[in-house]
């Protein structure tokens, strides 16, 4: 288990002494996190990292986990879809049953929590006890929506609205709610397997491994095997620069096996690499996190070339490990890359591959942009920055003014 | 001597849930977003990006630029010059009478693309004492070389433009302690054309212009 103070390292006393601060304000507020799941998939990996961190600074915060049968986990499936803006109906019996689940799970509740932290729709509807219970209640949101369907909107909104605050990701999932709504950006453990210093004997075994020459440029993407995150398109961008440098192109990432969309895309980014042996489609298993850390710190130039994104986790990995990023500027890559300072957005193929050429042949500047890009990362997107971020918002709680003296 | 003690702030971001897609609801969400939501979108910048200035100083003038790709209002937005104002509801009025200005000519009204509107935020401030205390001069300079970039934003910004005061926090101790010359130095730079750690690095030295002369 990580403690706080290995943090002083990376990010300096003051930042630590600050969270120590915080948390002696609240060492009398019991905080209990709930969501659905205790692995697997962002949400649990956040609170794996944190809940531990914020019990080592001395706060009384524990996580449980809702149950739910099969029955349960198709409906909020289909709710899940739905904030994603697909055609998706619900009936008003699997309504109901989303409901009477909740019921059901209840019974982790208790007047002893000051605070209960509800994570993502699936136990939104615990809130009906609220006032019951008197205390106090946020829901996280951890879904990336801008277009919900309306009616599963309404539906969850009337839960939200029961909330004393809600905590959305990126100015753009903003909706029109009576109750307050708190921006909080996601983070990276720097101290993770996926984030932490590697030795480079370690990063020249995993190339070897994958037969990758680390004399020859590498330029990297790593995400699922997903239309959205363009893997074609890199392909196209490599060739053009490959015509003029000879270099090597990775395609890294995992995917559920029996996700019938990440197969065919899979097949696609095969058969479109064909027989270049310089191209790499490395399909990993989902705990390949070392690996991944190994390729993106071996990697000349990183790019994200999705059309569509989330927060965009993937850049911020790579903007940490000092690598110059070349991105599309979509989701909440904008936040992570200021253009030719911290990194390159852009907005085609032939731009992407412009900006390869341009990043090898100027390893000073590539240099710079990686090391701007890493103090950017390291000011705003690190665990610390989210638990800062989360005791301020218990301790906002209690005090509703503009400006408040701790 | 009374000791000036250090404080520092953390900011919390709020979302607001108003949004605009050009120049007309731009101006209607300046003229009904809290004065909490007008400073953090002409501040914001200073603390994100600490160690270079942006060459949009707010994010009115970013979006009016280069998502409704309209450079000349949007260079009228970032010039604005926010050291003239002790208050955040003349800032308020300020940008209120040059976006009516805009609107009043404006034949058509361009609107951003889908999803890039502007994101209407606020922000609510927490401030924390530091163990950082000074008693004199030298103590004062050995402080400011240690306190994070947050405590020197707090004292010389904060302390103005959100919490009213006359002049920032800095120079009212410096007066109080007899150091008038220093106080008023202090008190005409301006704050928005420097980076934090470049203002940090400037008050220093002009601090310890002071402390060589003796």
């Amino acid at each position: 288990m990580r403690k706080i103070d290995e943090y002083r390292k990376i990010v300096g006393d003051e930042v630590i002494d600050e969270l120590y601060m915080l948390a002696e304000k609240l060492k009398h507020v019991s905080i209990q996190n709930i969501n659905s799941t205790s692995y697997g998939g962002g949400v649990a990996e956040m609170l794996s990292a944190i809940v531990p961190l914020m019990q080592d600074l001395g706060l009384k915060v524990r996580w449980d986990v809702i149950w739910g049968d099969k029955k349960f986990f198709e409906i909020t499936k289909k709710i899940h879809n739905g904030l994603h803006g697909v055609d998706v109906v619900l009936t008003k019996e699997e309504l109901e049953y989303f409901i009477e689940i909740n019921e059901k799970n209840e019974k982790l509740l208790s007047k002893t929590q000051d605070i209960v932290f509800i994570h993502d729709p699936q136990p939104i509807a615990l809130v009906r006890k609220k006032r019951k219970l008197k205390n106090k209640w946020i829901w996280r949101c951890h879904v990336d929506f801008s277009t919900p369907k309306k009616d599963i909107w309404l539906f969850l909104k009337n839960f939200i609205e029961k909330y004393d605050a809600s905590v959305f990701s990126a100015p753009r999932f903003a909706r029109k709610l009576s109750i307050r709504q708190v921006l909080i950006s996601p983070s990276i453990d720097p101290l993770s397997d996926k984030n932490k210093e590697l030795s480079p004997d370690f990063i020249d075994s995993v190339l070897r491994r994958f037969g990758i020459d680390k004399e020859k440029p590498i330029i990297t993407q790593i995400s699922r095997f997903d239309y959205l995150k363009d893997p074609i398109g890199v392909i196209k961008a490599y060739r053009l620069v490959k015509k003029y440098i000879d270099c090597q192109l990775v395609l890294a990432g995992g995917g559920a096996a029996d996700d019938p969309e990440g197969k065919r895309v899979l097949e696609d980014v095969m058969s479109e690499a064909a027989s270049d042996k310089d191209i790499f489609v490395l399909f990993l298993p989902p705990n390949s996190h070392l690996e991944i850390n190994a390729l993106q710190r071996a990697s000349t130039v990183i790019l994200q070339k999705s059309l569509k994104e989330g927060f965009g986790l993937t850049v911020t990995e790579a903007l940490w490990k000092e690598k110059p990023v070349i991105a599309s500027a979509v989701g909440g890559i904008p936040l992570q890359i200021a253009h030719k300072y911290s990194g390159i957005l852009t907005y085609t193929i032939e731009g992407t591959a412009y900006w390869i050429k341009q990043l090898i042949h100027e390893p000073e500047y590539a240099k710079r942009l990686g090391k701007n890009g890493k103090r950017h990362v390291k000011n705003n997107f690190l665990i610390t920055r989210h638990i800062q971020d989360y005791m301020l918002l218990f301790l906002s709680l209690f005090n509703s003014s503009d400006t408040i003296y701790l | 001597m009374e000791p000036f003690y250090f404080y520092t702030r953390i900011t919390q971001v709020e979302l607001l849930g108003i949004s605009a897609k050009n120049v007309k609801e731009l101006l209607e969400g300046i003229k009904k977003v809290p004065s909490s939501s007008i400073y953090h979108h002409t501040h914001r910048y200073l603390e994100q990006h600490r160690y270079f200035s942006p060459e949009y100083p707010n994010d009115f003038s970013y979006w009016i630029t280069n998502n409704l790709g309209l450079k000349a209002l949007g260079e009228r937005i970032a010039s604005v010059d926010i050291i003239q104002f002790h208050d955040i509801e003349d800032l308020r009025r300020r940008f209120i009478e040059i976006l009516e200005e805009y609107v009043s000519s404006a034949t058509v009204l361009r609107n951003c693309i889908p999803g890039e509107e502007f994101r209407f935020l606020s922000s609510r401030i927490f401030i924390l004492p530091t163990p950082f205390v000074a008693k004199n001069l030298k103590e004062f300079c050995e402080c400011l070389r240690k306190v994070t970039i947050h405590s020197v934003y707090f004292h010389m910004f904060e302390a103005r433009l959100r919490l009213k005061k006359p002049d920032n926090d800095f120079s009212c101790w410096l007066r109080d302690s007899g150091y008038t010359e220093l106080a008023d130095k202090i008190s005409r730079l301006d704050p928005y054309t420097y980076t934090l750690e470049g203002l940090r690095k400037k008050i220093i030295s002009l601090i310890e212009e002071e402390i060589n002369k003796k």
